[in-house]
């Protein structure tokens, strides 16, 4: 019956756990133009001074603003994103050569981390076919059309962020910053939640539970983004 | 090859060029659309519906019935697929992106309009890269013009003179044989099986003015009406 006891234990520092991701890493970011990233573990990342990343999230956002710093100060070998043209930091290393780019249709992109969450083996879509993004990749014919095989994509680490999570790791989104952050929920080792406001157990009711707590390893709390 | 052509006479300034398109492809909604609009000119296309008509429109990050930008207070906690300030009206609901690309790529979008680079004789669409030089990736481009049962261009006709609508795109394409209608400020050109057709015409412009700024072949519809 009680709400709290034993639960609290995935509530740690910021320091604690951007601790666990390492040089070298993989590591997905919600986040759409910097709405819904995880502002304050983007922060600790760059604190911390954690290298050669390669970042999975929807695009490098605007300049200055979230996951775009994490490119700017140079913490990225990889980033793969399907929209880069706000953040010119992105075009400028990739010229230099000193950042990998691989672009992936936004749609697609969400789905292969959903596979890559959900236990599939990857997608079938037509997005993409008869183009660049279908280079290389096998085309399947199921009755009659033709689809991409995309394959699921997973991470050692997902930072994602809520507006209210309980201390067990129920996540409720507000406005349009729940984007990538639910399916990146299901498809890394370690899922990490930033909370700007972290609630008691029971405080979200369970039909507004978008995420639910058991993908949620570790839970650091931020606070009201203004 | 393209061909570099005269400027157009009367000129016509910048503003006017997206009015006459924005107005001209508001007339191809109908009242209860459930539609995506590209970033830039698509985007003023809400502001010439007809009286009567009212569309739904989706931001794929995540807004189904978003409302104006204008009216939208800055919220980190709310923008749109531009990432500016957006809001979402009564009624509407915020999904996460894969229940938007669903939305996008199921077939349940009414149409998507856009701009582009490059269209084709064959419908074919580049509007995402410009190799060496432009790199800003596909976004969601790619799965609104292959899931809406419309794509409609929205574009100016020519870049600086130089034909856009092409009898084979030269630049990297976003989806092959998609687009359907092509809006600009000359003309408004429909993709056919049979080729290009050119179905509506500014009167500010003779026919062998559009037929010398695009390069694809164009069939010229008979009767040929104003697109104003």
């Amino acid at each position: 019956m009680s709400t709290l006891t034993g639960t609290a234990g995935k509530v740690v520092s910021l320091e604690d756990a951007i601790g666990r991701v390492r040089d070298g890493m993989t590591v997905m970011s919600g986040g759409f133009m910097g709405c819904g990233n995880p502002h304050h573990l983007v922060a600790g990342l760059l604190e911390a001074g954690v290298r050669d990343l390669t970042l999975i999230c929807t695009d490098a956002s605007r300049t200055g603003y979230g996951v775009a710093q994490l490119v700017e100060q140079r913490r990225l070998r990889k980033l793969v994103a399907s929209h880069v043209g706000l953040n010119p930091a992105v075009a400028a290393q990739m010229n230099a050569g000193e950042l990998e780019v691989e672009l992936v249709p936004q749609g697609t992109l969400a789905e292969r981390i959903r596979a890559g969450g959900a236990g599939l083996g990857g997608v079938l879509t037509p997005t993409g076919l008869g183009t660049p993004v279908a280079d290389g990749k096998p085309v399947i014919e199921v009755d009659g059309r033709a689809y991409l095989l995309e394959r699921p994509i997973r991470a050692d680490v997902a930072l994602i962020t809520g507006y209210r999570i309980d201390l067990l790791g129920n996540v409720w989104y507000r406005g349009t910053t729940r984007n990538f952050n639910t399916v990146m929920a299901t498809a890394a080792d370690l899922v990490i939640a930033e909370a700007d406001h972290l609630v008691a157990v029971g405080t979200i009711p369970p039909e507004d539970v978008v995420t639910p707590g058991v993908l949620v390893d570790l839970i650091v709390e931020g606070d009201e983004l203004s | 090859m393209t061909t570099v052509v005269d400027t157009p006479r009367p000129p016509l300034d910048k503003a006017q060029i997206r009015e006459i398109i924005a107005r001209r492809v508001a007339r191809e909604l109908e009242d209860g659309d459930f539609v995506n609009l590209g970033i830039g000119l698509p985007t003023e296309v809400p502001g010439y519906l007809p009286d009567g008509v009212q569309v739904i429109l989706e931001s794929e990050n995540g807004i189904v019935r978003a409302g104006s930008c204008d009216s939208a207070q800055e919220s980190p906690y709310v923008v749109n697929a531009g990432g500016r300030p957006a809001s979402c009206l009564v009624g509407g609901a915020f999904i996460d992106s894969a229940t938007s690309f669903g939305l996008i790529r199921g077939g349940h979008m009414d149409a998507t309009v856009l701009g582009a680079l490059q269209v084709d004789a064959e419908g074919n669409l580049a509007n995402w890269i410009i190799p060496g030089k432009m790199v800003p990736g596909m976004g969601g481009a790619m799965d609104l013009v292959v899931g809406a049962r419309r794509v409609i261009v929205a574009m100016e006709h020519t870049q600086k003179g130089v034909p856009k609508i092409l009898r084979r795109c030269t630049l990297p394409l976003t989806a092959v044989a998609c687009v359907d209608l092509i809006v600009t400020e000359m003309a408004v050109i429909s993709v056919t099986d049979a080729g290009l057709v050119l179905t509506e015409i500014n009167p500010a412009f003779t026919v062998q003015e559009v037929v010398s700024a695009t390069e694809a072949a164009l069939t010229v519809a008979d009767p040929l009406v104003s697109m104003l």
